[in-house]
């Protein structure tokens, strides 16, 4: 369960991110969409605790991630812009970190390392620095890290960007099937993601949640029946709105 | 605790996964044997004890350290995997004091690598251990001071570059407060008490006292209080990037 409410986040005289509520459920896919600039990263970060809000609280599972960061944090899966990585070190090296910092040692840890493996296919590379990797691999060390321990909430930005189609379809695949038992919230710039996981919609623009609801509902919505055009009438272009 | 060990393991482990840790220690040991054979002329003193090799510690750690340290925060900042490590379930105390401790554990390996000279000496003549030890104890102090400066400021940039030479400077000012260069200058107009209030902000001025074979609880409690406000800055510095 992940509740926001009246998220607020100023950079000197710009408002990234003003007055967002959204609550998303067990289950729920959220599709976080909106062009470039609109606040979809500054949401995500503020809603895992590397931004500290201007206003407005953030809670993951009832624990405030600002009064309650680590409790939060526990039950929060991550996949940060970029999926940054300590580049020195092999995946396999990387995931054992983490499964250290998440609590878990020994044989929990291996399983847990396992499963991510397995899930994000990274077997071939597990003993490469993750510097030398591909694009697409490094992105999904990223993922193998965010669903390691399993959490309850996963929030993950762009979690698809640089992979080709094949890596694309197993990144959904994979979502699809932790998805029932957990929230997620995942942003994209894809409007055919959305379509093709997300159980929920929300389309923001300079901060602002402009639309909210099921794929087939703002389809509806839209003229042609299609969600880029409705994505294009919702929300303004960056030059334009400067 | 728990997290902290786990952060300084990664952080220890990062120095050797890339060539830093062995251009440091070569570099290190390299300089610390030129200072104390070609420039303080170790063999001509005809003295078997280590005083100009620790008289050389001061000035080297000020471009040494500083190098050791700048890539403690700037580096994550630059990558991007602060927001990674900032979003894992980590006190932010437990992240400053792993990253640090490791950074320091690695300042010492490279101070105990000197053990030759400690051979050399002893296999010349009979110097005074205890002496050594304690000056051993006082670089490693002085080392942990010169760091805790560099890992604060690195915390405050995203470029190695920039850490590295403010670094040098802020510790250059806590070195040559105590250098006669700086405490002669001020001796001549200024009251007694403001020139010892100076010279006592200087690592030097501890350092020798240490480096006498006295370690003097006031020596101690200088250095540790300065890597303590350093720390508690470096995270302060952690929490403000909180707020964007």
């Amino acid at each position: 369960m992940l509740e926001i409410e009246s998220l607020t986040k100023r950079f000197d005289a710009v408002t990234a991110v003003a007055g967002l509520s959204l609550t998303v459920k067990p289950g729920e896919v959220l599709g976080f969409l909106g062009p470039n600039g609109a606040g979809k990263t500054t949401t995500m970060k503020m809603a895992t605790g590397y931004l500290i809000p201007d206003g407005g609280t953030v809670r993951v599972c009832g624990h405030d991630i600002v009064t309650d960061t680590l409790a939060a944090q526990k039950r929060l899966g991550y996949l940060p812009e970029g999926a940054p990585a300590y580049g020195e070190m092999t995946p396999r090296e990387f995931l054992t970190f983490i499964c250290r910092v998440r609590g878990l040692w020994g044989g929990a840890a291996r399983a847990a390392r396992d499963v991510a493996v397995g899930h994000t296919g990274l077997g071939p590379v597990l003993d490469r620095p993750i510097e030398t990797l591909s694009k697409g691999f490094r992105r999904r060390v990223g993922l193998a890290q965010a669903i390691l321990h399993d959490p309850e909430v996963l929030i993950m930005d762009e979690p698809t960007d640089g992979l080709d189609p094949n890596q694309k379809h197993t990144v959904r695949e994979l979502i699809r099937t932790i998805a029932p038992t957990k929230t997620i919230v995942i942003s994209t710039h894809l409007l055919e993601e959305v379509e093709a996981i997300c159980t929920r919609a929300v389309v923001i623009d300079r901060g602002r949640i402009v639309a909210d609801g099921t794929p087939k509902e703002l389809m509806l919505q839209s003229p042609s029946g299609k969600l880029d055009d409705l994505f294009r009438g919702l929300t303004t272009a960056e030059d334009e709105a400067a | 605790m728990r997290a902290m060990w786990t952060v300084f393991r990664r952080e220890f482990a990062a120095y050797f996964a890339t060539p830093i840790a062995f251009v440091f220690l070569g570099v290190y040991l390299l300089a610390m044997g030129a200072f104390t054979f070609y420039v303080g002329r170790f063999f001509d003193t005809g003295v078997a004890d280590l005083t100009i090799f620790f008289s050389y510690h001061p000035w080297l750690y000020l471009f040494l350290i500083p190098a050791l340290a700048m890539r403690l925060w700037a580096e994550e900042k630059r990558s991007g995997s602060i927001e990674l490590l900032l979003t894992l379930p980590l006190p932010v105390w437990a992240t400053v004091l792993g990253k640090y401790l490791a950074a320091w554990a690695f300042a010492g390996v490279a101070l105990i690598l000197t053990f030759p000279i400690w051979l050399t000496v002893n296999y010349l003549g009979s110097p005074d251990n205890g002496i050594i030890l304690a000056a051993y104890v006082g670089s490693f102090l002085m080392a942990g001071a010169y760091l805790a400066i560099g890992a604060a400021i690195s915390a405050a940039t995203s470029s190695q570059v920039i850490a590295f030479v403010v670094s040098v400077v802020v510790c250059f000012l806590f070195t040559a407060t105590g250098a006669p260069l700086v405490t002669e200058s001020l001796s001549g107009w200024a009251p007694l008490p403001l020139v010892e209030a100076v010279a006592s902000f200087s690592f030097l001025s501890h350092f020798r006292a240490i480096t006498d074979g006295v370690i003097d609880l006031r020596d101690m409690v200088f250095f540790f209080s300065l890597i303590g406000l350093f720390l508690f800055a470096n995270m302060l510095l952690v929490e403000t990037s909180k707020g964007g």
